[in-house]
């Protein structure tokens, strides 16, 4: 705590830099940083053998390939038509747009149990979307496509807001340029326009993929939560809490928070990226 | 989910930054299929789940909506919920400004450590932010023993839940705060206590009519997270009918016990708080936007 003094004093004259750094680290600290610690610190009395065999077991890795799975072919989803979105959104006008750029947040707003249960009945054998797949031979709900389909709605608005400010920076300009000289749209896209968004796409990319692998609420209802098969491993945490294995449990939350921790590195690599990429602020 | 929550919301509201320009080079139909195939995956994904909360909660007439919510469990979680939302949105609140008062007014080393400190819970997995709470307060936990001793509980009553509930939302009004002040800078106050100005009277009088809707919108956030909250919640609440029971629970215990008019009554409710979130934001959105055409040339946008 001693390094976060003071080092220059553009504010001088502004008073209360004791008091609000003070109270933020105080409140920090009891909200996050305690409890959180509590957990690695939890982990520290299991023995190596007990925490390993605890996050390798056959039923947890079956969770990890669905979670890591889903949430990647989701995320990847996302950012095909999350990037279509925002562009039709910066770039076309059409009827309803103010409409429809409020409704992009929705997934944040709207409560994670309700998501579940509305697409678990949209899309069960006899629901308005899963009736038509029924009669395909494609089930979602109940099945690791449900859990696809409840991550995609999740991460639904994290690639259109991360393209959207990119995209309404981009320098018309150039595709001007690019096509006077002849470059067809393809070719203008391709060169021109992607090469600037794709720090953005990867960013949303991240930030969904990061928000879908610890997704709860909304996965159970749609998932069916058969183990080995369609069991996330947020839920399997659960399972482990409830049969009162709290070194198991404990174990798996580690595992996750490691991997949480790596992506948010991540996510703020490719943020600084794409800063330097808009360039110049 | 943080850092996309606030940037480019607040500081640039997107589609009104700039007139939309129609002299684009791409053929027509190449235009219009991006357009239809943008709406078919925002209807499919967004409109149809919207239209069918408010369909199922209404399948069985008005009588039996209105039965559903006035059922006393219901009730008890409807205002659990708004004791949860109460207690968390007002404490992070406060977080959030004084967060934002020394990050964004101050030079100070560490700064982007505590930042990203800060976005910890966002990245954290709901359950873990629930699992948290039982290895410090569970009957195995660190104070389990002390707690039992002395006749407190914490988990599977309200002050579990409420802890719970700070945590998910503790970064929400920090996050739309500090971008925002670090973009005022700090001539303003400087200005006002050179005048003579105490530090209160500058924050009140300076300070907070600058930040105010940048504030209303990270309450709006930080609240519509604070009732909705599921995953979190559900770990630390013991599910205890009429009693512990928040509105996300008690939608989850009436569904699973196949009672899907009721289930989905609730879960209405807690789509309008969606839809009024929604409307906020879209407000103060065109009042950001507003504010800032009429603030001529002046920092037009910032990162």
């Amino acid at each position: 705590m001693s390094s976060l003094t003071q080092t220059r004093a553009p504010g001088r004259v502004i008073p209360g830099f004791g008091l609000s750094l003070g109270f933020t680290i105080f409140y920090l600290a009891l909200i996050v940083l305690i409890p959180l610690s509590a957990v690695f610190l939890n982990t520290f009395t299991m023995s190596w053998e007990a925490f390993w065999r605890a996050v390798t077991s056959e039923r947890v890795i079956a969770s990890y390939k669905l979670s890591f799975g889903a949430s990647l072919i989701a995320a990847s989803f996302n950012v095909v038509f999350g990037g279509i979105v925002a562009w039709v959104l910066v770039r076309y006008r059409f009827p309803g747009k103010r409409f429809v750029d409020a409704l992009v947040d929705l997934p944040f707003a709207l409560p994670t149990a309700v998501a579940g249960i509305t697409l678990t009945s949209l899309y069960s054998a006899n629901g308005w979307i899963g009736q038509y797949l029924d009669k395909l031979g494609i089930k979602v709900a109940f099945t690791p496509l449900g859990v696809v389909v409840a991550l995609t709605f999740i991460g639904l608005p994290f690639v259109v807001r991360t393209v959207q400010p990119v995209l309404e920076e981009a320098e018309r300009e150039l595709e001007e340029a690019a096509a006077s000289l002849g470059a067809s749209p393809l070719q203008t896209f391709i060169r021109v326009v992607l090469p600037g968004i794709v720090p953005a796409l990867l960013t949303g990319f991240a930030l969904a993929f990061a928000r879908a692998t610890g997704e709860y609420g909304s996965v159970i209802f749609i998932a069916g939560n058969l183990p080995m098969v369609s069991e996330i491993t947020p839920l399997f945490i659960i399972t482990k809490l409830e049969q009162y294995d709290y070194a198991g449990a404990t174990a798996i939350a580690v595992v996750m928070l490691i991997f949480s921790f790596i992506l948010l590195l991540t996510i703020n690599l490719l943020q600084a990226w794409t800063r330097k990429r808009a360039g110049k602020k | 989910m943080s850092a996309v929550l606030d940037k480019p919301t607040v500081v640039a509201p997107r589609s009104l930054a700039r007139a939309p320009q129609t002299n684009t080079f791409e053929p027509r139909w190449v235009r219009w299929t991006l357009i239809a195939i943008a709406l078919l995956f925002l209807t499919l994904f967004l409109f149809v789940p919207l239209v069918a909360v408010f369909t199922e909660a209404l399948k069985r007439g008005w009588g039996t909506y209105v039965e559903a919510i006035l059922d006393p469990d219901a009730i008890s979680a409807i205002k659990l919920t708004l004791i949860a939302a109460g207690i968390a949105v007002p404490l992070n609140l406060v977080f959030g400004v004084a967060a934002s008062w020394a990050i964004a007014k101050f030079d100070f080393r560490g700064k982007s450590i505590l930042l990203t400190l800060i976005d910890l819970p966002f990245s954290v997995s709901p359950v873990i932010a629930g699992l948290i709470y039982v290895l410090l307060f569970g009957a195995q936990g660190w104070f389990g023993e002390w707690l039992a001793e002395h006749d407190i509980k914490i988990l599977f009553a309200v002050p579990g839940i409420v802890l719970a509930t700070v945590f998910i939302t503790f970064p929400f009004v920090a996050r739309e705060l500090i971008p925002l002040m670090q973009q005022q800078g700090t001539e303003e106050e400087e200005a006002a206590l050179v005048l003579g100005a105490s530090g209160w009277q500058t924050f009140w009088r300076v300070t907070l009519p600058n930040i105010k809707w940048g504030l209303l919108y990270g309450v709006i956030l930080c609240n519509a997270r604070a009732m909705g909250e599921f995953g979190a919640v559900s770990v630390v609440s013991g599910h205890i009918r009429g009693e512990t029971n928040t509105m996300p629970l008690q939608v989850e215990i009436l569904y699973n016990e196949y009672n899907f008019t009721a289930a989905f009554a609730i879960a209405s409710l807690l789509a309008l708080l969606a839809l009024v979130t929604l409307a906020v934001k879209s407000f103060i959105e065109w009042r950001l936007h507003q504010s800032r055409s009429a603030d001529t040339g002046t920092t037009e946008r910032t990162q």
